[in-house]
């Protein structure tokens, strides 16, 4: 038996049943469910394990065993480690029962395993694809699956060294561009879909007003170009005079194909990538992935890389908060003041980054193992001054410019209001969950790295509207400015990597979770090895797109006007969303 | 009172305001356009006015600062060049978006490789500036530029570095990155020391 | 030098003690000159660059040193696109209409590797190699992403640019009116209407291709059989 299979046991007793079989593969863990009974061992393992949020909802393909595989992740919002449970279908027609109506926060999730694997499921409310456009040919993260400027299976490509024909990739593409279409494909013949399947589950509001007076239900786009959406994010609302009737986030807009790329890069190729998925904090994304990938190797950094790493992390926290407070106050007319004063404060820490890892916002600076390299000389002094003296002062100061302002207030309070039960069902994580209630926090639920040796209070406020979540913010940026002072008063000397770094690492079969309290909220690494160099399976388990499952809640029945407020309360980024 | 929110708001934005004022009053002509002012400014204790005047003042870049990679060569006394890369190809290994491309040199009689490249090239189109290539490369030959204004009207005919464009001297290494090259130049040479001492 | 005196054409003595008084210039240096201090740039951002767009119009590199801080969210009222970020599929055509919106004179700065040419996801399935596809660009930035200081020099080599134009060969004084740039179409993939004949080309000969390998494949199947039969 393995030690996962014992936990198992021991915490959840006689409880599991029979027909659900401990993941025997090794470096694996969990259990597999009968397709068939998915949904009862849902309802068993929300109501009486209590797993009340579904964090994770991906798919694997496995090609060379004609398998698909959907792998669930959930836990309890008490805290503790998440339950993994996987479904098997065949490769071919894979089919698996949504579990939609057990957690509604799997919806965007399913979509997207729909969309890039072509897994079907049944009994899903709106099954579309999500991140791609209606009408794209295939399904993009299969494994037979090929992108038109595919080169090799596998980084690094043999044509890069030691005879470097050096070209760009459209020169030999066929049609000398990042295009391929089916054969015998006529583009004349073609009509484009026009989001017609996003508007026709938007009709039916058109019909019936529902009030005696007669009034036209209008249907409008905000974005993807919008100043208010935070990059290219668009909402498609159903409006009744100025009240929302039903909002549809549409994605994709920058989907950059993350996962596919990762898929081809080595397992260290995937650091930078990282970066570049949540820009305003890439050091937390770093930290994901470095401890999915230790995990997996079974390595531990060394005392001073981790206090550097919490430091990195929770200066990145700050970074994120104050971008969203200042931001959120963009979004309620207060043009710019907030956001330069925020902005300010965070050039001061880019410099700190920069001066450690050398890139201002693309960080790259965690290694499996430690870090990329020791603080330079005079950072930890920099850092100290500026989390003794500047920044306690600064966030006073924007406390008193902000929190009491009437506008403020009576534009935030009470509105997009979001009950704890509804942000537990929306799998919301980070200070949108904490701000209705649930002081859900992973440094202290499941705690990571050293945080289980830190003095801090998890933030939490009871009301669930946007003025909660604009509070909850300033509060996380003292706790973490608690956390950075006995950072700096604990940090040893000593190395700063275990090992020696390495260009190539070997990570021996299995998977792995890798998870983190991100600014955005919990930030999860899935990641399948089978002992080559690249990983078979690269998925992220992005805290802002799950999010987004509370916008259309928050916003229904609201007014127009505070629609981009909500959006601003839950703080996206849209790296993150599609990546 | 209603409003009393709104006014202690507006005596911050007041205070910053007049803070301009009374920095640029304190700190005298040598603010602005000074290597002393702009350190001012740039430091934890700023206040006032914030901005970097580029192009006049440049905030100066730290040391681990990186944008584009280039090839150190070392000057010989005849000024001529020789680079340090020998071509393994690590680097074009651990880009992790491949834009990296080497061709080796092959010795003209016995076919046999040779440790320099014949071409190198970069395209900083795709180049990501994470820094693996410098950071992984055994011979201490890519580095990471501080240069960032390249700003140009044509990339098709100059974004795609080739060997000319990549190589820069040891000297000018030495002078962005004094620390990195100073430590890398003692451990070489310990390593050469100890190569000979038996 | 005094900003004004930059006006001054070169070639004409101003006497002493007119000078700072009148100056003497051609129609396209003075408009040139007017123009270049008031681009104003579309507030438009698509990925990562456009956080450091955002920095650089911020307290601390503050282009509106250089008469840019009036960002118009509307492209009706922007002068230079600033395509920061990655151009993905499902973004592009609407970054066409948005130029196609934006009136004369109109630049369009690549910031960063991926506006410029795909940049570290070049590869991916749904980015497009480059704004230069579709849009003419004026500027290229390299940098992934450009430093805020960067981003200023790029800004600059536009301001050159814009400083050599006449009013006699820019395009948009011509008398024939510039065609708008045809909207690319989301199809199996992205299709841009000008290819639209290649693209048929192409998948015919793909057709043709797969059809010979199937027959192909069943003329040795054919005589496999033969054999056994
Ligand atoms: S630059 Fe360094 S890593 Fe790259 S080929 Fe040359 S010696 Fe090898
Ligand atoms: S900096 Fe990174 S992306 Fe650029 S050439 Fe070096 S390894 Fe490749
Ligand atoms: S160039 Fe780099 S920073 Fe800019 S959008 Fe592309 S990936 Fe992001």
């Amino acid at each position: 038996m393995t030690d996962h299979e014992s936990t198992l046991t021991t915490r959840h007793g006689d409880l599991l049943p029979d027909w659900v079989v401990a993941d025997s593969r090794p470096g694996y863990e969990g259990v597999i469910v009968p397709v068939s009974r998915l949904i009862e061992f849902a309802f068993l393992l929300r109501d009486k394990l209590g797993y009340d949020l579904l964090s994770s909802v991906t798919g694997v393909d496995y090609l060379p065993d004609g398998k698909m595989e959907v792998v669930y992740h959930a836990l309890q919002t008490i805290g503790g480690a998440p339950f993994v449970f996987k479904v098997q279908v065949p490769r071919e027609d894979p089919i698996v029962p949504s579990v939609v109506p057990v957690w509604p926060g799997a919806d965007f999730q399913e979509r997207e395993a729909w969309d890039l694997l072509g897994i079907r499921f049944e009994g899903h409310p709106d099954l579309r694809r999500i991140l791609m456009w209606e009408g794209f040919e295939g399904h993009p993260l299969r494994k037979d699956w090929k992108e038109p400027y595919y080169e090799e299976d596998a980084k690094p490509y043999k044509s890069r060294w030691p005879e470097g024909h050096v070209r760009r990739a459209e020169d030999v593409a066929p049609l000398h561009d990042n295009v391929q279409y089916p054969p015998g494909f006529d583009p004349e013949s073609w009509t484009p879909d026009g989001d017609e399947a996003l508007y026709r589950g938007l009709r039916k509001y058109l019909e019936d007003s529902g009030s005696e007076l007669k009034t036209d239900r209008l249907i409008v786009n905000l974005g993807p170009q919008h100043p208010s959406t935070h990059g290219v994010f668009r909402m498609v609302v159903v409006l009744d005079g100025e009240t929302i009737v039903d909002l549809k986030p549409v994605f994709g807009y920058l989907h950059r194909n993350h996962e596919k790329i990762g898929e081809r890069c080595t397992w260290i190729q995937n650091m930078p990538f990282t970066d570049r998925l949540d820009y305003i904090s890439s050091m937390s994304n770093n930290f994901g992935y470095a401890l999915a990938v230790e995990k997996l190797m079974g390595i531990k950094p060394p005392e001073r890389a981790e206090y550097i790493r919490v430091m990195m992390a929770e200066l990145t926290r700050i970074v994120s908060h104050l971008v969203a407070v200042g931001f959120l106050l963009n979004d309620l007319g207060a043009f710019f003041t907030p956001v330069l004063y925020a902005l300010e404060e965070r050039e001061l820490i880019l410099d700190i980054f920069e001066a450690v890892s050398g890139s201002r916002m693309m960080c790259n600076y965690f290694r499996f193992g430690g870090v990329a390299r020791d603080l330079p000389e005079g950072v930890l002094e920099r850092v100290r001054d500026l989390v003794e003296n500047r920044l306690p002062r600064k966030i006073d100061e924007i406390d008193r410019y902000l929190t009491k302002n009437e506008i403020v207030r009576t534009r935030c309070e009470g509105v997009g209001v979001l009950t704890a039960e509804r942000a537990i069902a929306l799998s919301a994580t980070g200070p949108v969950l904490r701000a209705s209630g649930v002081p859900y926090d992973l440094r202290r639920a499941d705690p990571y790295s050293i945080y289980d040796r830190f003095e801090f209070d998890v933030a939490v406020r009871y009301h669930g509207d946007i003025y909660d979540r604009y509070l909850i913010r300033l509060d996380e940026i003292r706790q973490s400015i608690r956390i950075l002072k006995q950072v700096l008063r604990d940090i040893p000397e000593g190395p700063v990597i275990s090992g020696k770094p390495q260009w190539q690492v070997r990570v021996p079969t299995g998977e792995s979770y890798g998870r983190v309290e991100g600014p955005k909220g919990e930030l999860g690494f899935y990641v399948v090895s089978n002992g080559k160099p690249n990983p078979w399976r690269y998925h992220v388990r992005a805290p802002s797109f799950i999010n987004l499952h509370t916008l259309a809640e928050m916003a229904r029945g609201g007014k127009v006007a505070d629609v981009v407020v909500i959006l601003g309360s839950i703080d996206i980024v849209l790296g993150e969303v599609d990546r | 009172m209603n409003g009393m929110g709104v006014l202690k708001g507006l005596a911050v934005t007041f205070r910053h305001f007049i803070d301009t004022y009374l920095e640029d009053f304190k700190a005298g002509k040598k603010r602005y356009f000074t290597e002393e002012g702009i350190r001012q400014r740039a430091s934890i204790e700023a206040k006032g006015i914030f901005s970097i005047q580029y192009p006049e003042e440049k905030l100066p870049v730290p040391e681990e600062f990186r944008y584009i990679p280039f090839l150190v060569y070392d000057e010989g006394e005849n000024g001529e060049r020789a680079l340090r890369c020998t071509s393994c190809g690590i680097c074009a290994k651990v880009c992790p978006p491949q834009c990296i491309w080497i061709v080796r040199t092959n010795d003209p009689v016995t076919g046999k490789p040779v440790p320099a490249p014949a071409e190198f090239y970069i395209d900083v189109d795709i180049c990501m500036n994470c820094g693996y290539c410098a950071e992984y490369c055994p011979f201490d030959a890519i580095k990471m530029d501080h240069n960032y204004e390249i700003a140009s009207y044509d990339r098709f005919k100059e974004h795609i570095f080739d060997l000319n464009k990549l190589s820069k001297p040891a000297s000018y290494y030495a002078k962005i990155r004094p620390a990195n090259f100073a430590r890398e130049t003692a451990e070489r040479e310990a390593k050469a020391a100890k190569k000979a001492a038996p | 030098m005094n900003p004004i005196e930059t006006l001054d054409s070169p070639g004409y003595d101003i006497p002493p003690e007119m000078r700072g008084q009148v100056n003497i210039t051609t129609i396209d240096r003075i408009y040139n000159w007017s123009r270049k201090n008031s681009l104003w740039p579309m507030m438009f951002g698509l990925a990562c660059c456009a956080i450091e767009m955002i920095c650089t119009a911020a307290s601390r590199y503050d282009f509106s040193r250089f008469g840019m801080e009036v960002m118009r969210p509307s492209p009706r009222q922007a002068d230079v696109m600033i395509v920061s970020g990655t151009v993905t599929k499902k973004m592009v055509p609407q970054i066409v209409r948005l130029y196609n919106q934006m009136p004369e004179p109109k630049y369009v700065v690549a910031m960063g590797a991926c506006a410029s040419g795909g940049g570290p996801f070049k590869e991916g399935y749904n980015v497009v190699s480059g704004i230069d596809k579709f849009l003419p660009v004026d500027v290229y930035i390299p940098g992934c992403p450009p430093t805020p200081q960067a981003l200023l020099h790029g800004l600059m080599t536009l301001q050159k640019k814009v400083e050599k134009e006449s009013i006699k060969t820019s395009r948009w004084y011509s008398r024939r009116p510039v065609p708008p740039i045809p909207v690319p179409v989301l199809g199996p993939d992205l299709m841009s209407p000008a290819k639209f004949e290649e693209i048929r080309e192409y998948t015919r000969k793909l057709a043709e291709e797969q059809a010979q390998g199937v027959e192909g494949d069943q003329s040795t199947q054919d005589a496999g059989q033969g054999g056994a039969a």
